[in-house]
């Protein structure tokens, strides 16, 4: 039996372990064990409309997905999805936040309202933006008409889908950038600035030779955060046109979804995770080594 | 410290001891009016019963997915749940996640809808609720512009066509690909075609064809603008805002349409009629949209018994006729309470499908959500090219042979 003294010395010498303890349990448990799961599942033929047990088929579900179409599809949405909506809300974030870094009266008040956006809940902003956008009675046509401008279909056409979700994701995402882009502006000092004006350089010049690269680290950080967010974007999809109409606004995310809960197909539905998984981690890998060549 | 520990150790063998002898079971609703019922009556099934009934409700397309999770990682204690037999039921079958039901009276339910609820010789799901296909028009609007009700598609296109202006929109029906294959099945049928024959593909049949093209030219030249990603949510509260004549879509929807705090066309000026006949005839859809069913696994298949059948009960079904929801059961239909309450139209439509109508709305095998989305797509190319498409045919044969290959991977392909 151990003796209370050694417990305590135990506990003492070992706390560098217990202490990390409950949350490396909880990323094991709650992170690592899915991914982990997703990838064994991504071996195997698991399909419940079947009725069959799972079977392992190494890499034939792998194959059978990169030759799909549809998949190629997907992933290029994914993308284009991605790249339409990041760059909008990085420039607009970065002007926002330009404009709203100075002194002024209601800088408290107009934070707390551009917060609202990043609070509110994905399936009702769907609902509420599927309305604006129905063709017939919605909002946006509404003022395209008043503006004497043609009505668009928005949502209820191939063409259209994808800009008019970004739209709404743009609509949300914007005010994060420029908050995280706010508090790194607010962290420059003024010499820089002073010194700049004495030598006569106009604002333009300023903002793209000492501004931007001073703020570009904040800046990367905040695309990061971003473009990973993007590209895992499922919430707003699903709830405004489920990846229509037809497939043509179908993501990764969204079809991986659709495989395994609507066509119960487990197996290639994990390879199309697993899939989006390494994009996700490819490019954050990527731009965090950007950021640091960045820095050197 | 030690009495103390012993204490409340004590206590908690005392609390578990108690919850253990309370009966428990759980009970999955979906997010539907006769779901809404049966949990606002459960407490008095408790008090009855003393059993505790454990709810909970979720949207249709959830339900499917927590229930598919549960069962296939085995880690459910779902007793009884709300199913829907024509989209999940051939495979939750296949998989063994339902209790065959004995000791039932079946006997007050149609044939056609025993014959979903069935494998084998066995009953696994009590029919609930039943939909069919139904005309929703506008009265004031169709007698402003001096046209009858129509009976037939010629009828249909013609008063389209009369009604559509930049106002209103003439016609309106799902577009949106899957979701829009359950109410194309009645005019698939009544041009003489089906999805599925003797367990293969054969919606690129000459007559399916005729029936999507004639879909597609209705939607796209009086439909709604954005049809194709239209659903019936998107589709009723334009209804409700006044701006559709005609709409075909499920009886389940009147009570909506008509409801005053819902809707702002007044509910004298809804009219709801027979589905249109087509060139073989008029079988619209009828289905048994909900049933109730014991999972396999449950630990409690006796209370769970009971639970179904208090919940299936005709008392509790004639509650729900009472409140609009359409009973899959025979007789409270002829109830004399219920038909002075129902509107006469809704009961025409009911009695005039009940008769000749056909049984599924959608094709009815294992692999249905993957199968809805590939006829989905020709439904879509249809109404693209307003029933047009030279490569319609083609495309048809390829997404034919896609679903034919979906049956033969589930086993299902020839088998009926």
């Amino acid at each position: 039996m151990v003796s209370k003294r050694n417990r305590g010395s135990f506990i003492e010498k070992n706390l560098h372990i217990i202490f990390p303890l409950p949350a490396v349990v909880f990323i094991i448990v709650m992170m690592l064990f899915p991914v982990l799961y997703t990838f064994f599942m991504s071996f195997t033929n698991w399909n419940l409309t079947s009725g069959m047990p799972l079977s392992f088929v190494f890499l034939s579900s792998y194959k059978r997905v990169l030759q799909e179409p549809r998949f190629i599809k997907a992933l290029g949405r994914t993308f284009s999805f991605t790249a339409l909506a990041v760059s909008i809300e990085t420039v607009f974030g970065m002007v926002i936040a330009l404009i709203l870094n100075r002194e002024f009266k209601a800088k408290g008040f107009t934070k707390l309202i551009m917060l609202l956006p990043l609070v509110s809940t994905p399936v009702a902003i769907g609902i509420a933006w599927n309305l604006f956008y129905d063709p017939t009675i919605g909002l946006m046509n509404f003022m395209l008409t008043q503006l004497g401008l043609p009505k668009l279909a928005w949502t209820g056409s191939a063409s259209t889908v994808i800009p008019s979700l970004a739209l709404v994701d743009i609509w949300q995402w914007t005010p994060m950038i420029s908050l995280i882009m706010l508090s790194g502006l607010a962290s420059l000092s003024n010499e820089p600035y002073e010194s700049a004006r004495v030598d006569g350089a106009t604002e333009w010049q300023i903002f793209w030779h000492i501004t931007l690269p001073m703020v570009m680290p904040t800046l990367l950080t905040a695309i990061i955060l971003r473009t990973i967010d993007a590209l895992k974007t499922f919430d707003i999809i699903y709830a405004m046109t489920g990846g229509g109409p037809g497939y043509a606004s179908e993501t990764l995310n969204i079809m991986a979804f659709k495989y395994s809960f609507e066509y119960f197909r487990m197996g290639q539905a994990s390879v199309v995770l697993i899939i989006l998984f390494l994009l996700v981690l490819a490019m954050s890998l990527l731009i965090v080594r950007m950021r640091k060549s960045l820095e050197l | 410290m030690k009495r103390k520990l012993m204490l409340v150790l004590v206590a908690l063998l005392a609390l578990f001891a108690v919850s253990a002898q309370q009966k428990e079971i759980r009970v999955l609703l979906a997010n539907h009016p006769y779901g809404d019922l049966l949990k606002s009556a459960i407490p008095e099934y408790e008090k009855a019963t003393g059993v505790k009934v454990n709810v909970e409700s979720l949207q249709e397309s959830q339900l499917t997915t927590k229930l598919t999770t549960e069962f296939a990682t085995r880690s459910s204690t779902v007793d009884v749940f709300m199913t829907r037999p024509l989209q999940e039921g051939k495979m939750f079958y296949k998989n063994g996640w339902y209790e065959p039901i004995t000791g039932y009276d079946f006997s007050d339910y149609p044939k056609n809808a025993m014959d979903v609820a069935s494998f084998g010789n066995k009953a696994y799901i009590v029919p609930l609720v039943t939909e069919w296909e139904v005309l929703y028009y506008r009265i004031d609007l169709l007698k402003k512009a001096g046209i009858t009700v129509p009976t037939n598609f010629a009828e249909l296109e013609a008063a389209a066509k009369k009604l559509h202006s930049g106002d209103i929109v003439g016609f309106a029906s799902r577009g949106k690909g899957a979701a829009a294959v359950t109410q194309l099945s009645s005019y698939v049928y009544n041009y003489g075609g089906a999805y599925l024959d003797k367990g293969k593909a054969v919606f690129d049949s000459k007559e399916a064809l005729e029936a999507i093209r004639f879909y597609g030219r209705m939607l796209a030249n009086y439909g709604p603008a954005g049809v194709t990603n239209m659903s019936w949510e998107n589709i009723m509260p334009l209804f409700q805002a006044g701006k559709i004549a005609m709409w075909t879509d499920a009886s389940v929807f009147y009570g909506q349409i008509v409801d005053p705090s819902k809707s702002q066309v007044p509910a004298e000026n809804v009219g709801i009629a027979n589905f249109p006949a087509g060139p073989k005839g008029n079988t619209p859809f009828i289905v048994v949209s909900w049933g109730m069913s014991i999972a396999k696994q449950s630990k409690n298949k006796e209370l769970a018994k009971d639970f179904i059948k208090w919940a299936t009960s005709k008392d509790l079904a004639k509650r729900g006729m009472l409140a609009n929801i359409t009973m899959a059961r025979g007789s409270v239909w002829k109830d004399a309470e219920v038909r002075a309450k129902i509107h006469p139209s809704l009961i025409a439509t009911q009695e005039y499908a009940a008769k000749y109508g056909i049984p599924y709305d959608r094709p009815y095998m294992s692999a249905v959500g993957e199968a809805r989305d590939l006829i989905g797509e020709v439904v879509i190319e249809s109404i693209n090219t307003a029933g047009t498409s030279p490569k319609l045919e083609a495309l048809a044969k390829e997404k034919a042979a896609a679903v034919n290959a979906l049956l033969e991977d589930t086993g299902e392909y020839g088998v009926y």
